[in-house]
């Protein structure tokens, strides 16, 4: 028998091939370790080609529309948390903008700002890290570890203001849960100095160099007219030109006030995604930037006449009798408690006792204020927005993130819909991938930038 | 376009196939016949005037504990639209009986109805005629019954599946 060539043997040509298809089934993932969370891509190769591929879902699935559905409309934000768990504070107040939408109610202008300034934080940190961990996977490691280092500075920052890196729970129906601390400004401008220095050494380290440009340049492309198609938003969206952006076309929270540009691409490719990336931070920080200095409310200035009068002499004087202008004694609360008193709470929540729970003051202070805390935190009473249903839609850092909330009347939503912003790209993965190399399926599935938590819910 | 100008321009052009249109909180919902959908999604995409060339979200919701819907159709398909070009939005509902739950495909129109379409069969048991590949999406082959129903209880247990049960 004649000796076969290794054409003949692995492309399948030549008469001694045989006969039908050769091709040859892959399957990347559930757990892969450039699979990013848990997702199954299961490809079907000629050569090195991808011919077909099929994508499956649903690995990290935890019920979040079932379980929203039991309690009261309050304890859905921890679960909202968890879907984006890199920018976990836009999938809070996008969510509570959507229950506030049915609610018919207007937030305070310094909530605004405070949620635009923590938005944008929260953008930042999730593309440093689709940026870091895709460079990563194309061999730039240094790129990943200095992305990695700079998020850690932006997540410092988090925790100062929720108390949390990660599981944060910061937004509230009606505000945030708390004020923005002290010389928070200060250490913002000290976080982003250190971030605008990365960013500066990545670009110095990958933006021209020929491997990491090989890679993604022309790879993974969709055109405009098919990324509308496919239902894409975000920056894959804005990668293919087309100027779509929330926070311009239909500005919310307080994004009509402060100036930034809106960076497009032009090929919708895997490089043009990055760069759209790229001048998205900068943007974002230039936001912030801009809504710390106009953030209206300023300094704490609470100080009634130098005194503070602990909880216990508070109550005493109630029980005397010496109620006039009791509630607005200033008392000592407990440091777990900072940033939700009185001054605090007037400055970044609603005045809607229907919504808010009233300052730890009034709580801890009259019969009035413990009634109105027990009565939104009591199974079956809480807030209780109007039969109806409203779809808020948030820019978030993959594209449009959109809750639709159907209420019937009472204290649990009826139905809580979240709209993933990464799911659409993920179902057009097959069609950025087919046709393409084997390898190009990493990178492109990195710049897609898919999020378990959101996608499977 | 402002939101009622769509719902009228709807109601204009559609006739009968919309049943009813109303606003709540700033967003437009037009109400559409089954058999009228994809003709009122088709128009709502090429229409010059109303664009809506991107489907946003496509959801459903089960009536069935619902105040005051406990004896209607129990299901709304909820399809949210938006156009591009114009920057307005529009939400099309359709109402489907629980014994016939099945609503026309609307991957003819777009691609991505297709997950979005196999979600809803996977959390609401809606069949969608005409879908090319209506498999469950998040949900694992093997899951007994539609997990998003109000009558499926959520602590319900499904049998463990895999090679060392």
């Amino acid at each position: 028998m004649p000796e076969r060539t290794a054409r003949e043997l692995f492309l399948g040509e030549g008469p001694g091939a045989g006969s039908g298809s050769q091709n040859l089934y892959v399957n990347l993932g559930p757990a892969h370790p450039a699979m990013h969370g848990i997702i199954r891509i299961f490809a079907e190769l000629d050569g090195e080609v991808v011919v077909k591929t099929d994508v499956e879902i649903g690995y990290l699935h935890r019920a979040f529309e079932k379980e929203c559905e039991i309690g009261p409309y309050n304890n859905a934000i921890p679960f909202t948390d968890r879907l984006n768990y890199v920018s976990p504070l836009i999938n809070n107040f996008a969510y509570a903008s959507a229950v506030e939408k049915l609610l018919d109610i207007e937030i305070t202008e310094r909530c605004k700002y405070i949620r635009v300034v923590m938005s944008e934080i929260s953008r930042v940190c999730d593309h440093l890290t689709c940026v870091g961990a895709s460079a990563m996977e194309l061999g730039a490691f240094t790129v990943f570890l200095y992305m990695i280092k700079a998020r850690e500075f932006l997540w410092e920052l988090v925790e100062d203001v929720t108390g949390a890196r990660l599981t944060i729970s910061y937004g509230r129906v009606g505000g945030v849960k708390a004020d923005l601390p002290e010389g928070f400004g200060i250490k913002v401008r000290k976080a982003f100095a250190e971030v605008r220095q990365v960013l500066s050494e990545v670009h110095t380290l990958i933006t021209g160099n020929r491997i990491f440009m090989d890679r993604m340049v022309g790879v993974g492309a969709l055109s405009a007219e098919e990324s509308i198609a496919w239902g894409i938003t975000g920056p894959l969206l804005r990668a293919a030109g087309v100027p779509f952006d929330l926070r311009r076309v239909q500005p919310y929270w307080a994004y009509d006030r402060v100036e930034f540009e809106v960076p497009l691409g032009k090929n919708g490719d895997n490089f043009d995604r990055y760069l759209v990336r790229m001048a998205e931070m900068e943007q974002s920080m230039r936001m912030v930037d801009q809504a710390l200095e106009r953030m209206p409310g300023g300094a704490i200035n609470v100080d009634f006449e130098g005194r503070e009068i602990p909880v216990d002499a508070y109550v005493d004087r109630g029980k005397q009798g010496k109620t006039e202008g009791l509630l607005l004694l200033p008392i000592t609360l407990s440091p777990n408690l900072q940033g939700q008193g009185r001054a605090a709470q007037e400055r970044v929540n609603v005045a809607d006792k229907r919504v808010v729970l009233p300052p730890k003051e009034t709580t801890y202070g009259s019969i009035e204020g413990l009634m109105n805390h027990f009565m939104l935190v009591m199974d079956g009473y809480g807030i209780r927005p109007p039969a109806g249903e409203a779809y808020f839609a948030a820019e978030g850092a993959n594209g449009e993130l959109g809750f639709y909330v159907v209420s019937d009347g009472g204290d649990r939503p009826y139905r809580v819909r979240c709209r993933p912003p990464c799911l659409p790209p993920v179902a057009a993965l097959p069609r950025m991938i087919e046709g393409q190399m084997v390898a190009d399926i990493v990178p492109t599935f990195g710049s897609v930038n898919m999020i378990g938590g959101e996608l499977d819910r | 376009m402002d939101g009622s100008a769509i719902l009228a321009r709807l109601r204009a052009r559609l006739g009968a196939r919309v049943l009813e249109t109303h606003e709540h909180h700033g967003d437009h919902t037009a109400v559409v016949t089954r058999e009228g959908i994809v003709d009122a999604l088709g128009y709502c995409r090429d229409d010059a005037l109303l664009r809506f060339d991107m489907l946003m979200d496509l959801t459903a919701v089960d009536y069935l504990k619902f105040p005051g819907r406990e004896d209607g159709p129990r299901f709304d398909v909820v399809y949210h639209l938006y156009s591009v070009p114009h920057n307005h939005r529009v939400r099309l509902k359709v109402r489907v009986e629980q014994d016939a739950a099945s609503v026309p495909t609307a991957t003819g129109l777009w691609p991505i109805a297709n997950w979005f379409e196999r979600e809803v069969w996977d959390m609401f048991g809606i069949r969608f005629e005409g879908h090319p590949d209506l498999r469950r999406l998040l949900m694992y082959e093997e899951f007994v019954g539609h997990p998003l129903r109000k009558d499926y209880p959520i602590e319900r247990r499904q049998p463990l599946i895999g090679p060392n049960v």
